[in-house]
């Protein structure tokens, strides 16, 4: 039903590719304009926003510094409540945990609620597997299944594609898996909207198993939250009468009233609205109200591994907001799809290294996929200082290859460099070759800076990286150093 | 108060009439910086690339040549940031307490220079003479990691002949990056497009920054491109007066 | 070893060494936005839900108007008269599905944000029927409103399901444009009473 991130290239080669998809940098260059715009906005009309972070980072903080305790309790109040809670070591025991609820009520179909905890665990490509078809239910989600397509955001999977594009896959696909898209369907969102919940419709009325994850779950009272737009979530968590909700173990908080900052903090950050359209909470089962039977996974799938993480235990604070892909001129240029995960931009260059290691080629190249310029911990509401934690997992990289017989050529440079840097005598020495490099340069090149200082063109070898598209000065006959000594600091 | 002078080792190697603009500029002020030879790179390289145990020596280096003053001014947000952000991370991961106390005397005392202008001497109006049209980049480690806000511009307004025209935009990287303009040549190259353009559209003929690596980038595209942009630092546009003879100052 | 005793240990041993307390700053306090009834009433309408103000003895002619020929159902204890309105008595999903609307009232009203929250008491009704048909109607008494969201945390009853809603159904789904009408109710008319 949709592809897959295995097997994805490692991230500058895939970001090599997206950037020659002018399409694709169009739909992104607008799409994140739009939402970072609605995002200030909103957020600064909240004068102490910087307080409210500070609150939502602290409120995570406490749960995550004494989880084994929350959960304990949050799997208490579930149970007295009425649900039945299952634990998941790794994405396999989650999907098998969904498949066995699902088989016992003797249905081939669920519907589902966007949840990034059961697109992380290839939960529908499991079901498919066990004869189970999970419908997306979310607009954008629905989009990108139809279209055997990868999500590419985290809260607007479909993020990457166009309303002509949009079109054209409801009007090829629809029609094979349900209700086909009205023939004189046009590419007016709203219109498309409408086609979407017309498609839907009677796979939420028949629906006996919905699937769901959660935003936060309360520990205290046994409450999973979910936020969200359309919906399509109040359908899938009221109308059938099963619910299986997939929980990441960090998204526990303690206590009902520390839900506060962080339900003023995610729409604002997310959906750049003031609150989302719709909340739903629920703790266990209601009689007479809604699914009577209800579960809960409770899945780690790597997050003890981020947990251990002294730098970056932080990520696990995230609450998919995306405002940091938002912001991210990496992400505004390459999109989702170069990250190859369901995770991507800024946060996905942390949370997957966190989560799974960078033993594989494809994870160690994440944390550099970044300039480093901060724009992501501006805007996370929950204060990850994002930089902070790609520089520690770039060193995680590097010591995971301190004990190669064949060192990579950038471990020698950077040696060598440290080397140099290590004592000032070096450093001149180094100077004095560049100098002489400048002087031949100086000499024989027919490339100048504006302002007519000569400069190098284009340069074979490593070089080639930096001047294949810019100008490369030629180094100084003097460095520094060599005219302080020769003019005392300019005082001869 | 002994102030002393952090070069850098860019501007050491390559941009060596950056660190002649302080000296200048400074003295003008009537402060004497003293420019210790000890001195080579804040590490800052290293660390961003994930080379923490390399740059424990360059560090240790760093502090040697640094500690005992009462101000380090820098010309650049960057290695200032390193200074004052990273410099404990390195210190820590060497595990010798001596370098951790080190880092955090020296840390703290690291000014980029618009900060040290502003806030140490108190001056907005450094006396300068410029008369171009000019854009001026706030480079992401000064404007975030360092929160150095509107004095880089403050300084610039007061600058006598200036014609300052805001950059669109402005706040968003230049894709320099470090080793990130190399490993993600491509993506980096992207990003300083759109800024080469933003800079074009202003109509200015000096691009300035108070980072000569970015302006390394992103001047280097503009000089391919022909565009008819020089780039200079901020420290070299604050040291001009009408005494000199043209631009190259 | 179970998953569950498995997780744990994991989580435990990920924390070994790590001091559990940590320094909780207070969430801070919108600032005084004046009336909240007046603040209510522009924010829920900014979704583009509808709003109309009215008295106590105005309500029953009010609904009447809103709802004109639409058929109708009704919580069993909305303790207004609603001519024509089936009363829910477990109605299934595909009968909801056959009605134009539904009238409620509400557990709490949030100006800062123009959020209702119902928490499906008898005056609000089952789930359901607040979410299938196309047109929810909803009553809430200006003394309901209160000023932010944690005002309105303090006020509700976690252990009852909680439906929180910030103007008609929406997505933004396609190119980031707002459209309103998706699988909730596409109208949201909010009565606002005194």
């Amino acid at each position: 039903m949709s592809g897959t991130f295995v097997g994805m290239p490692a991230f500058p080669t895939a970001a090599r590719e997206a950037l020659g998809d002018t399409q694709l940098r169009r739909n992104l260059a607008h799409a994140t304009r739009v939402i970072r715009d609605k995002r200030a906005q909103v957020v600064a009309e909240v004068e102490d926003w910087e307080e409210l972070r500070l609150a939502g980072a602290a409120v995570k903080e406490v749960a995550l510094r004494d989880l084994a305790t929350h959960l304990e309790t949050l799997e208490a109040s579930l149970t007295r409540a009425g649900a039945t809670v299952h634990w998941a070591r790794d994405a396999e025991e989650a999907c098998a945990i969904v498949a066995s609820v699902t088989k016992a009520h003797g249905v081939d179909e669920v519907v589902k609620v966007k949840s990034m905890a059961t697109a992380e665990i290839g939960l529908n490509e499991a079901l498919e597997a066990e004869g189970i078809a999970a419908w997306e239910t979310d607009l954008a989600e629905l989009i990108v299944q139809l279209g055997d397509d990868l999500p590419s955001h985290i809260l607007v999977p479909a993020i990457h594609r166009n309303r002509a594009e949009i079109r054209e896959i409801f009007l090829r696909r629809m029609g094979d898996v349900g209700r086909p898209a009205p023939a004189d369907l046009t590419d007016e969102p709203a219109i498309l909207a409408a086609a979407a919940r017309t498609h839907l419709r009677e796979k939420f009325l028949r629906a006996k198993v919905a699937v769901s994850g959660a935003n936060f779950a309360v520990a205290e009272t046994g409450t999973l939250v979910v936020v969200e737009s359309e919906g399509n979530g109040r359908m899938c968590l009221t109308l059938p009468e099963v619910l299986v909700s997939v929980v990441g173990i960090e998204k526990v908080v303690a206590t009902w009233a520390d839900l506060d900052p962080l339900l003023r903090l995610l729409p604002r950050s997310s959906t750049g609205e003031r609150m989302n359209p719709y909340t739903s909470t629920w703790s266990g089962v209601t009689p007479g109200d809604g699914p009577q039977e209800v579960h809960v996974v409770l899945l780690d799938n790597g997050r003890t591994r981020a947990l251990a993480d002294d730098v970056g235990r932080q990520a696990l604070r995230c609450i998919r907001c995306s405002a940091c892909l938002n912001v991210c001129p990496v992400y505004e240029r390459v999109g989702g799809h170069a990250y190859g995960s369901v995770y991507p931009g800024p946060i996905g260059a942390i949370l997957n290294p966190l989560l799974h290691g960078v033993a594989d080629e494809q994870t160690a190249s994440l944390p550099y996929a970044s300039s480093l310029c901060g724009a992501c911990f501006d805007v996370c509401p929950v204060r990850i200082d994002i930089p902070s934690v790609l520089v520690d997992q770039r060193a995680a990289v590097v010591d995971q290859h301190r004990g190669d017989r064949l060192p990579k050529p950038e471990a020698l440079a950077m040696k060598a460099a440290a080397w140099a840097f290590s004592d000032a005598r070096r450093l001149a020495w180094a100077e004095r070759a560049s100098g002489l490099a400048g002087r031949v340069i100086g000499r024989f090149s027919r490339t100048s800076l504006p302002g007519g200082r000569a400069a190098a063109g284009r340069l074979p070898g490593p070089a080639a990286g930096w001047t294949g598209a810019r100008d490369l000065p030629a180094p100084p006959e003097e460095s520094f150093r060599a005219w302080w000594d020769r003019t005392d600091g300019g005082r001869r | 108060m002994r102030v002393v002078l952090q070069v850098t080792c860019v501007n050491d190697a390559m941009f060596p009439d950056t660190g002649k603009a302080v000296v200048r500029l400074l003295r003008r002020l009537g402060v004497e910086v003293d420019f210790p030879r000890a001195q080579t790179c804040c590490g800052q390289p290293m660390v961003n690339t994930g080379y923490l145990d390399e740059a424990v020596p360059v560090v240790r280096t760093f502090v040697d040549a640094f500690a005992g003053y009462d101000a380090i001014v820098t010309p650049s947000g960057s290695c200032a940031g390193s200074a004052r952000h990273q410099h404990s991370i390195v210190a820590e991961r060497s595990g010798d307490p001596a370098l951790v106390a080190a880092v955090a005397e020296t840390g703290p005392r690291t000014h980029e220079l618009s900060e040290f202008l502003v806030d140490v001497l108190g001056v907005t109006d450094v006396g300068a003479y410029f008369p171009h049209r000019v854009t001026y980049h706030p480079t992401c480690h000064s404007l975030r990691m360092l929160g150095v806000g509107d004095r880089p511009r403050r300084l610039l307004e007061a600058v006598r002949g200036v014609e300052l025209v805001d950059l669109p935009h402005a706040s968003e990287c230049c894709g320099f990056g470090g080793t990130f303009a190399l490993k993600n040549a491509d993506t980096s190259i992207a990003m300083g497009a759109d800024k080469a353009r933003h800079v074009r559209d202003t109509g200015a003929e000096v691009l300035v920054a108070g980072d000569n690596s970015c302006l390394m980038h992103v001047g280097g595209m503009l000089s391919r491109q022909r565009a008819g942009v020089r780039v200079m630092h901020l420290a070299e546009v604050l040291a001009a007066t009408e005494d000199d003879e043209g631009m190259d100052a | 070893m179970s998953a569950r005793d498995e997780i744990l240990r994991r989580v435990r041993s990920a924390l070994d060494g790590v001091s559990p307390v940590v320094e909780v700053p207070p969430a801070p306090r919108a600032p005084d936005r004046g009336d909240l009834a007046d603040l209510f009433a522009e924010r829920v309408a900014d979704y583009r839900a509808v709003v109309t103000r009215c008295a106590a003895d105005e309500v029953e002619r009010v609904v009447r108007d809103v709802l004109g020929s639409a058929r109708a159902v009704v919580p069993p204890g909305l303790g207004l008269d609603v001519p024509g309105a089936l009363i829910d008595d477990g109605l299934t999903a595909a009968e909801l599905d056959d009605l134009d609307a539904v009238v409620t009232r509400a557990a709490v009203g949030i100006a800062e944000t123009g959020t209702i929250v119902l928490d499906h008491a008898d005056d609000q009704g089952r789930r359901a029927i607040t979410l299938v048909p196309d047109l929810h109607v909803c009553i809430v008494d200006a003394s309901q409103v209160v000023a932010d969201v944690p005002d309105a945390i303090a006020l509700l009853d976690p252990a009852r399901p909680l439906t929180w809603i910030s103007g008609p159904s929406a997505t933004s789904d396609i190119e980031l444009d707002r459209v309103e009408g998706v699988h909730g109710p596409r109208t949201l008319h909010v009565v606002l009473v005194g």
